[in-house]
């Protein structure tokens, strides 16, 4: 056989199915914002209207909750989870005793599915068997201890699941960035007599440039992406009262119901799907490309 | 210690673990950071194990005893709320139709990328480049984008509500990165071993299958791993895709026992042990591994 031949066989079965299952799938969602849509039926050609129709009452304000949401959550991330993950991050590039067990543990929550973590700590918050709502109660005197069906708490409460789940990664991102400094960095800075905390602010911090680039872009998609946590906790409405409410579940309800009612609107949720993903393809590329400027040349 | 050009750098050897000894020693001094920082590490810790061990705790005991003694050990080890999983929830349909789906869409992922990741490494062709930039393509499109045109597609190829579906959508969204992945390592390939078996006559298929892919099993190790798990984890695809209880995963199988047993807070917790003990049992085995894989996208070597 000749070797063109060979190198088709090689190469057809991988990208007949990505063609397949994949690529020809998303050129055609691109046009599904444009179409009026009875349940999965096409019907005629619309334009904008759709588009229109978020920028108008009542899905004005449903899309800004839930961008508002999107918003928050990739900002308490940034700073709580990423912020943390630094320092358990430089923790470990100390090589304590036990650090075996200590990357072991940080990472383990990682493999976790998300429905997992939301049920986990659904059933410790429960608001009248959950364990941690008895300490509450017990401990603290509180009449009643419910965060997740409180609007001003549902969403707070939610983000720190997420932590808790995802740390790791960041953390072993960030210990891989700081296993890659030249140690000679290292050694002139103890020559100069340098803290610990010196070390980390003028040496540790500015040389993890690359690393600082892939998690804030993976949490940048990851928060506006946010589906399923939110779902787990709070339904395709993000309940309570859309305190957990985001496009990626807006998107979610508008294609497949609300789980309450089976009256779908899927054209306008294209219109969603494709506003959502053009804020992470613009965010991500001006955001990678502003990151990698201010890393350090090496 | 050679930091710069060690590959993988995330799980240093032993050895260069204990050249680097003599530079960090003096960073671990007992100094308010050190103190710091080894204090958030076992913070962290205590964070990850206690929640999860009082959840394995809790599928032994009664509703009753979570509300009185919520941390403590229970009575008796009592496995009836594992008993009652298991014969009330269907979860031995959900772990064959999880382990179904998985095999199937791993044989199409792993096969598929290491034929194609071959040939993209090894041949110069001239739409090399532009097959590699449409992998590239792949790797960027968001799964949750796919979801109505899938329906739609799937529907109309008789592939809703049947393992099938899911698993040639999983292959599909698994390829990109298999074929990235492994694109990168054949290349890295030295020439000699392949050039050895052309002038001995070997066919390509031999070439490849005898003397590449035995080469490359770590590797293949990684893909496996990066795109096993958020496969085992999904279960948007399945809660769209699939409504037949007979065919439904783990994931979807805990919401749907969830659904049904809302206030036996100890099956609750048995049923949650239950659907997460095979993986976290395979992730302390292989945890090295584990890391190593899932962090394959986000860490260069």
């Amino acid at each position: 056989m000749s070797r063109r031949l060979w190198i088709t066989l090689f190469i057809a079965p991988a990208i007949a199915m990505m063609g397949v299952f994949m690529l020809w799938p998303a050129f055609a969602a691109l046009g599904y914002s444009m179409y009026d849509w009875n349940a999965f039926t096409r019907g005629e050609f619309v334009g904008l209207k759709h588009f229109l129709r978020l920028t108008e009452p009542p899905y004005r304000d449903e899309f800004l909750n839930a961008f508002k949401n999107n918003l928050v959550t990739f900002v308490a991330v940034m700073v709580l989870q990423n912020g943390i993950a630094l320092l358990l991050a430089y923790g470990l590039y100390h090589r304590p005793r036990g650090f075996a067990f200590f990357r072991g543990t940080v990472f383990l929550p990682v493999i976790l599915s998300l429905i997992i973590t939301g049920y986990l700590w659904q059933l410790f918050l429960h608001p009248l068997f959950g364990p941690l709502t008895q300490v509450a109660m017990g401990v603290f005197g509180l009449e009643e201890f419910a965060p997740l069906g409180d609007s001003r708490y549902a969403l707070a409460t939610t983000i720190l699941m997420s932590v808790w789940r995802n740390i790791g990664f960041p953390t072993l991102v960030f210990l891989a960035g700081m296993n890659a400094i030249p140690e000679e960095v290292f050694k002139a800075a103890q020559i100069d007599g340098a803290t610990d905390w010196q070390v980390f602010r003028r040496i540790v911090v500015p040389n993890l440039g690359p690393s600082f680039t892939i998690v804030v872009i993976l949490t940048f998609i990851g928060a506006f992406e946010w589906f399923d946590l939110p779902f787990v906790i709070g339904g395709a409405t993000g309940n309570p009262a859309g305190a957990l409410d985001t496009m990626a579940l807006m998107f979610y309800r508008l294609s497949f119901g609300d789980g309450a009612s089976p009256v779908t609107d899927v054209g306008l949720g294209a219109a969603v799907s494709v506003v959502l993903f053009t804020i992470v393809l613009i965010g991500s590329k001006f955001g990678a490309d502003f990151l990698r400027r201010r890393e350090i040349q090496s | 210690m050679s930091a710069p050009g060690r590959p993988q750098a995330i799980v240093p050897p032993r050895a260069a673990r204990r050249a680097s000894s003599t530079s960090r020693s003096t960073l671990s001094r007992h100094t308010p950071m050190s103190l710091l920082l080894i204090g958030l590490l076992v913070l962290n810790t205590a964070a990850v194990i206690v929640p999860l061990a009082a959840a394995l705790v809790s599928s032994f005991k009664s509703t009753a005893e979570i509300m009185s003694d919520p941390f403590g050990l229970p009575a008796s080890w009592s496995v009836a709320n594992f008993v009652e999983v298991w014969s009330a929830g269907s979860f031995d349909v959900y772990f064959r139709n999880s382990v179904l789906v998985l095999l199937g869409s791993e044989a199409l992922i792993l096969g598929f990328s290491a034929m194609a990741g071959y040939a993209l490494g090894r041949f110069r062709f001239r739409l090399n480049g532009a097959i590699y930039t449409l992998v590239l393509m792949g790797l960027m499109i968001p799964a949750k984008l796919l979801l109505v045109p899938l329906f739609i597609q799937l529907k109309q190829m008789g592939l809703l509500d049947s393992l099938w579906g899911l698993i040639l959508v999983y292959a599909a969204g698994g390829i990109p990165a298999g074929v990235f992945i492994m694109t990168g390592f054949f290349r890295a390939l030295p020439n000699a071993l392949e050039g050895a078996a052309r002038i001995d006559g070997a066919g390509e298929w031999t070439i490849f299958s005898r003397i590449m892919l035995p080469l490359v099993r770590p590797q293949l190790a990684i893909v496996a791993i990066y795109t096993a798990i958020p496969i085992w984890n999904d279960f948007l695809l399945p809660i769209v895709f699939i409504s037949n209880p007979d065919l439904k995963t783990v994931p979807q199988g805990l919401s749907v026992f969830f659904g049904e047993h809302a206030v036996n807070m100890g099956a609750l917790f048995a049923g949650l042990t239950l659907s997460a003990l095979p993986l976290v049992i395979v992730y302390l085995l292989l945890s090295e591994q584990f890391i190593k894989g899932l962090t394959a996208g986000a860490v260069k070597g």
